[in-house]
């Protein structure tokens, strides 16, 4: 990737590293202190591994009263802190800064209370997304986000970046299915936010906390809400000749009011990837699968079936599969869910992009993307959530080949752009971070960007939190919307940097 | 306020010293003007809702009323894009053309003020966060905001959010402004989730007295796979003869006796969801055992527009509390309330809506302090002739009012917009 540029490293801080390991000593245990470099090397990246940074120091607190004592020292003494979950973010949120202390929230994982009567369960933050639905599933119960990466990701790190998931149509993301949360400001202070009712009173918190990616605060205990699982679900598996063809299909099954639990789009690149490598038995002559899946009770799902596979037979699908059995709906998503393995099979590395479009536009998105993978001669494969919009083009390149690494950032941003003119977004579920950074102006003008940046500086008036990640680095949109930076020399190099 | 402004930016002002401007950029540069001389204003749209909160300390109104008209609907993708100061009125029957909804299910606050339905604009009822009855299953207001355009107490114009359901761009300042009564940005425009309209309402009614029952069964309404939509308790007390007539008068349906307390459930969708759910709920909350009856769509539709509008407390001179607590805590509710106090429960144990007669402010200090101590919350949302303020109207503690000032502070650092309206010093 392109040269990175990052908040100016604090001199004064690197210059009294062993006051700050000593004052740490006595601020929690000392062998939750990681200093050695073959420590530190782990939390180098976060799951954006082409940038790599090595902290000041790892810290792992145990309780809440720990990281409030972290902050309040750091607050006082001017020092960086970049928060970390599972360290499963693609977008570089969790990437460490070379002044900055890494506060590892990797100790805070226990499930804290099982609350059935409420139908919530309270817990720290670096329990994993997928072990809430553990913790519950014996009474037929579950949490709804399922980010692909729910085995590893931690529920803390699902607040910070609004994880979503297959199912946010119906289900929502984070925001939308947690009740409260603990939180340890920049200086200290800890807040509870929200609890066991639903809503809130006052300003929500709690709305602003989810995605705000680790910049105003540090999650140290959520609230899930937890709920029934479905009575039944299938799912069909459908073929179609063309893209437009199926994009219209997925289109009619929502403006024909059925509101499906999880709709995905994979096109042939795709589907020809993840048959190789996982054998799922997908229509390989098939130029775009539709995989839908319903939930409800027994008829109603039957009769949504009926109907999806009438508008997909209108749209000439060349394949139509319903699930007989569990066993069966399960065989379909096989595939899918092996998606970015499988690209990681067909190339040394892929780059995944995540951009929000109204599902109209799909045909268009795909054939944008088309036309940019042969400008970059760049393979690229696509899957798309198609019940919320969300696009994830996988990029494949080889990373040895710095001129491929070049072309694949620009095909990135390319798309992205392309994702806002359709009247999309430039990220549906993976975050800013540092990956996007810059391409924030194409969403944002300045008027917009300053009130976020407000919000952030009354919140942490010292920019100490997280310093770097989401916004433009030099504050104002640049005219081109991206920071260039050339020779290693930025622009505009008297103004502040965040 | 300055006549300057008046002639610069040909902005209506009416001798009640209200400012009507008609678009976002006469937003923007009257308050611009207000913000550079620090006057305080209210900010208002149709006042269906003004009510509720502290009185706002200002002379000045701005009305957002012109800002109304749909701007892009495309049921499809799922959102309609509109004018903020848009009647919900207006947006619903738009909607309804294309069997599509609000799936909060809006209120309808006109009756508690006047009798009259009165649901206002989008812009005031998101500024409320209030969720009707199918709160529980789909989420409240700020939930099904995608995005807004407004103006800050700056003056300038900032946007959040987009049109589509997945988006972590930025902070997401639409739930802020969800709840926010106003005090941080003059809403422009607003973009909405809407969804498909369920073809179909049904409403079984339970009658029972038996308080620890009704619990139980809220609990195994929440338990349940059967996507109840709507799970309401009215009970019978007070004796007092007014309120029983009322009462019955408000909740005249064929199949409802409304003489004693009844729990009502709603389930939607087509015939034979609804058929197969009420099929499983027989067995799920033993329904053979207990004394029921059955709403059809003609009553259950009407039924539950009557709990969503409070008409029970129609045109009421008490003090009208909203409190919503954790449902595991309905059963120690319900005992303090005994029968002392008109009230009904909604969100399936969760919302109580409680009248407290007036010249008790006493009363609501003691039921605040309970709702403090079983983990919930209490607004004030109606207050009697002779309310004397003394207890305020939003509970906030202190670390809360703390980053309220704060997050006020980044949108409104002069506190143009509604000072006071929600806490003193905001």
């Amino acid at each position: 990737m392109s040269k990175l540029v990052l908040p100016e490293i604090d001199k004064k801080t690197l210059d009294k590293k062993e006051y700050i390991f000593k004052a740490l000593a006595k601020l929690i245990n000392s062998e939750n202190i990681l200093s050695h470099a073959d420590e530190i090397k782990p939390y180098e990246t976060d799951a954006l591994a082409v940038y790599r940074q090595t902290p000041l120091a790892v810290v792992m607190p145990e309780n809440t009263q720990e990281v409030s004592n972290i902050l309040k020292f750091c607050h006082e003494e001017n020092i960086k802190v970049v928060p970390r979950g599972a360290g499963t973010g693609l977008s570089g949120g969790a990437l460490p800064l070379q002044d900055a202390i890494l506060v590892s929230l990797g100790k805070f994982n226990k499930i804290l209370e099982i609350d059935f009567e409420n139908k919530c369960v309270v817990t720290q933050p670096g329990v994993t997304n997928l072990a809430i639905t553990h913790a519950v599933q014996h009474k037929s119960f579950y949490y709804a986000p399922d980010p692909s990466s729910q085995l590893a990701c931690s529920i803390g790190g699902n607040v910070a970046e609004n994880s979503g998931g297959v199912h946010s149509l119906k289900y929502g993301t984070t925001t939308n299915n947690i009740l409260g949360v603990e939180m340890v400001m920049m200086d200290g202070t800890i807040c509870r936010i929200g609890g066991k009712t639903l809503d809130q009173e006052g300003y929500d918190f709690m709305g602003l906390i989810c995605g705000s990616e680790g910049l105003l605060g540090v999650i140290t205990e959520v609230t899930a809400k937890i709920l029934k699982k479905p009575q039944v679900v299938k799912a069909a598996l459908i073929g179609f000749p063309t893209i437009e063809e199926g994009g219209n299909a997925a289109s009619e099954i929502i403006s024909n009011g059925i509101v499906p639990a999880g709709m995905e789009i994979m096109d042939k690149a795709l589907i020809e990837a993840t048959d190789n490598f996982s054998k799922a038995g997908y229509p390989r002559d098939a130029e775009l699968l539709l995989i839908v899946e319903l939930d409800g009770t027994e008829s109603e799902v039957n009769e949504l079936l009926k109907q999806v596979s009438d508008i997909c037979k209108k749209n000439n699908c060349s394949s139509l599969k319903l699930s007989k059995n569990e066993k069966e709906r399960l065989s379909f998503w096989v595939g899918r869910k092996a998606a970015f393995p499988a690209c990681g099979a067909m190339a040394p590395d892929y780059y995944c992009m995540d951009g929000s479009i109204p599902r109209g536009k799909l045909a268009e998105a795909l054939l944008e993307i088309k036309r940019l993978s042969k400008k970059y001669d760049l393979l690229v494969a696509n899957c798309f959530h198609a019940g919320d919009g969300n696009l994830h083009p996988l990029i494949m390149f080889d990373g040895n080949d710095k001129e491929q690494l070049r072309k694949t950032e620009e095909f990135g941003a390319e798309i992205l752009k392309a994702c806002v003119k359709l009247g999309g977004v430039i990220t549906g579920e993976h975050g800013v971070g540092i990956e996007k950074r810059e391409l924030m102006c194409e969403m944002f003008n300045d008027n917009d960007i300053q009130q976020q940046l407000d919000i952030k500086s009354l919140l942490d008036e010292k920019n100490l939190l997280n310093p770097g990640k989401v916004y433009p680095i030099l504050k104002k949109c640049a005219e081109e919307g991206r920071v260039h930076v050339h020779r290693g020399e930025e622009k505009f190099p008297d103004l502040p940097r965040f | 306020m300055s006549i300057e402004v008046k002639k610069n930016s040909q902005i209506f002002l009416d001798s009640n010293n209200t400012y009507y401007p008609e678009d976002e950029l006469q937003v923007s540069s009257l308050v611009k003007e207000l913000y550079k001389k620090n006057i305080p204003t209210e900010l208002i749209g149709t006042g269906s809702k003004s009510f509720i909160g502290n009185k706002v300390q200002s002379a000045n109104k701005l009305s957002l009323s012109k800002l109304s008209g749909v701007i892009e609907y495309l049921p499809e993708e799922l959102y309609i894009r509109v004018k903020a100061n848009t009647p919900l009125e207006l947006i619903e029957k738009e909607l309804e053309k294309n069997n599509q909804e609000l799936a909060f299910e809006p209120m309808d606050f006109g009756f508690i003020e006047n009798g009259k339905s009165n649901k206002g604009t989008i812009a005031g009822y998101l500024s409320c966060n209030f969720a009707g009855s199918r709160r529980f299953k789909v989420g409240s207001v700020r939930d099904h905001i995608l995005g807004f355009r407004g103006v800050n107490g700056k003056g300038n114009v900032i946007k959040s959010g987009g049109t589509v359901v997945k988006n972590v761009t930025g902070y997401d300042l639409s739930k802020l402004v969800a709840g926010s009564f106003g005090t941080l940005v003059a809403l422009t425009e607003v973009t909405l989730k809407v969804l498909p309209k369920k073809r179909l309402s049904n409403t079984i009614i339970i009658y029972t007295e038996d308080k620890r029952l009704v619990n139980e069964l809220f609990d195994k309404i929440s338990s349940s796979s059967s996507e109840i939509s709507g799970a309401a308790y009215v009970p019978e007390e007070p004796q007092d003869e007014s309120y029983k007539q009322n009462k019955e008068i408000v909740f005249k349906f064929n199949d409802l006796d409304s003489k004693g307390s009844f729990l009502a459930l709603r389930v939607e969708g087509d015939k034979v969801s609804i058929d197969e759910r009420v099929k499983a709920l027989t067995k799920e909350l033993d329904l053979n055992k207990l004394n029921t009856s059955k709403l059809d769509i003609h009553q259950s539709v009407p039924f539950w527009r009557k709990i969503n509008n409070l008409e029970i407390f129609e045109q009421t001179k008490n003090n009208l509390l909203r409190v919503v607590i954790p449902p595991s805590k309905g059963n120690e509710l319900m005992q303090k309330l005994g029968n002392k106090y008109k009230y009904y429960i909604d969100w399936c144990g969760s919302l109580y809506w409680i009248e407290v007669s007036s010249k008790k402010n006493m009363k609501i200090v003691e039921i605040k302090e309970l709702v403090k101590e079983i983990g919930g919350y209490l607004t004030i949302i109606k207050t009697s002739p002779e309310y004397d303020y003394g207890e305020a109207v939003f509970t906030v503690d202190d670390t809360r009012l703390l980053l309220s000032e704060k997050i006020k502070k980044s949108f409104d650092p002069k506190r143009v917009f509604n000072p006071g309206k929600m806490y003193r010093g905001i």
